[in-house]
């Protein structure tokens, strides 16, 4: 049985766990509100990007001189996989869903024979692969000293895998994150950058563009565009995640530690009636035997 | 008049969603102004100004470090690479850009890449329109 006092004490330590647990899901919550304000601000671009990239892409993907960017290598040998994850924890299984969802395909691509390559994003994968795949990391970003992300970020790291596309270091580009679903819900999804998959044209676009300067000069311009901007909805839809991931768990940490207190005070007044009436009995027998 | 609607994009946010008379736009290849009903095209930007007019007079003047137009009959989609307004440009981060792009071409310059060259060469002449249009404002 725990003394008084040091059930006291555990009930005052819950209690400023919870107030802790408490405040973090209100700061998540704010910031989830201006991350999901965010990533919806920028999908006007990207819904306009793929448009013009269906209206582009069809005409040139056929011709043997067509981009990298868009047909890949030829090749299906090497696999780059950029993992995006939160730069920090307390946030459920958020970071742990893509890291097993990487492992999985890392495992899978390895199974059929091809050589995996792995650039992460955010700290939290960096640490969860390094432990298994340490030898196939390739390069490490991070933006934790950052507060908000930016286009320019997104840009970077863009332009860090077409120089590697560039230098053919790898075939088949693979991007992996937590698509936001809403607050609740964010599942790890894998999705293809290069050879970029084509928009479905529509089949009433029947209009015929001209091209200043000519197709294969915008779409040069366009295809690394289009990479960032995939990276950075990715980026943005990693933010909205963690911080809703965050948020439900701080959600649910307060409520255990609520439990928690309950059951501690419970206890703490049982004992304390116990002691009671055990002084009393003994004062009682006290007096008898006199 | 006849209007049509303009949109202008950044990766960022829809910064514009109007009817519009009139937009001019620095094309690749030349300063390039759209009227209502023009052909469909598809036009890369390069860095410089874009001006609305709407009524006869230009009514928003931004800058842009290059983009993307694609203009049809009825609308124009403008994909910025990054907007400014004109009023909230500041000189000294412009003149800052253009030292570092020439600093960047200059590293270039000996770049075997043509592409490379290439594209230094424009973030050299989207930073000098943005000191330009800096000092004009």
């Amino acid at each position: 049985m725990p003394s008084l006092k040091s059930l006291r004490l555990r009930i005052n330590s819950v209690k400023s766990t919870r107030k802790i647990t408490q405040a973090m899901k209100m700061v998540a919550a704010a910031k989830l509100r201006r991350a999901q304000s965010q990533a919806e601000a920028a999908r006007p671009y990207a819904d306009r990007m793929e448009r013009m990239l269906a209206s582009l892409g069809a005409s040139v993907a056929g011709s043997p001189d067509a981009p990298k960017l868009l047909v890949g290598t030829g090749a299906d040998k090497v696999h780059l996989l950029v993992v995006v994850t939160a730069e920090r924890g307390l946030c459920g299984g958020f970071n742990t869903n893509v890291g097993r969802f990487a492992r999985a395909q890392i495992r899978a691509l390895e199974a059929e024979g091809k050589t995996v390559k792995v650039l992460t994003v955010g700290r939290k994968g960096a640490v969860y692969l390094k432990r298994e795949f340490a030898n196939r990391i390739v390069e490490e970003v991070s933006f934790a000293n950052k507060k908000r992300i930016g286009f320019e970020d997104a840009a970077e790291v863009s332009a860090k895998i077409s120089e590697m596309l560039d230098s053919g270091q790898f075939d088949v580009c693979t991007l992996i994150y937590n698509r936001f679903r809403n607050v609740i819900s964010q599942t790890p999804v894998g999705q293809q950058l290069i050879p970029a998959p084509l928009p479905e044209v529509a089949a009433d676009s029947g209009a015929q563009y001209e091209f200043e300067p000519t197709e294969e000069e915008i779409l040069a311009r366009l295809l690394p565009q289009n990479l960032a901007i995939q990276i950075y909805r990715a980026l943005l839809d990693n933010a909205a995640g963690f911080y809703g991931s965050q948020m439900t768990a701080m959600d649910n940490a307060t409520r255990n530690a609520g439990e928690m207190i309950n059951k501690l005070t419970l206890n703490y007044n049982r004992t304390r009636q116990a002691n009671i009436t055990r002084e009393l009995i003994e004062i009682i027998s006290g007096a008898e035997a006199l | 008049m006849a209007s049509f609607q303009l949109e202008l994009v950044s990766p960022e946010k829809l910064l514009l969603s109007r009817a519009v008379e009139m937009v001019v736009f620095p094309a690749a290849e030349g300063e390039m102004g759209v009227l209502a009903g023009h052909a469909p095209m598809i036009v890369s930007l390069r860095g410089g100004v874009i001006s609305v007019r709407e009524g006869g007079q230009v009514t928003e003047q931004l800058f842009v470090a290059g983009g993307f137009a694609e203009v049809a009959a009825d609308r124009v989609t403008i994909l910025a690479e990054e907007a400014t307004p004109l009023a909230n440009l500041s000189k000294s981060e412009a003149q800052l850009r253009l030292n570092e792009a020439e600093a960047a071409m200059a590293a270039a310059a000996n770049d075997a890449s043509m592409e490379k060259r290439e594209a230094a060469m424009a973030r050299v002449q989207s930073a000098r329109a943005m000191l330009d249009a800096a000092t004009a404002a």
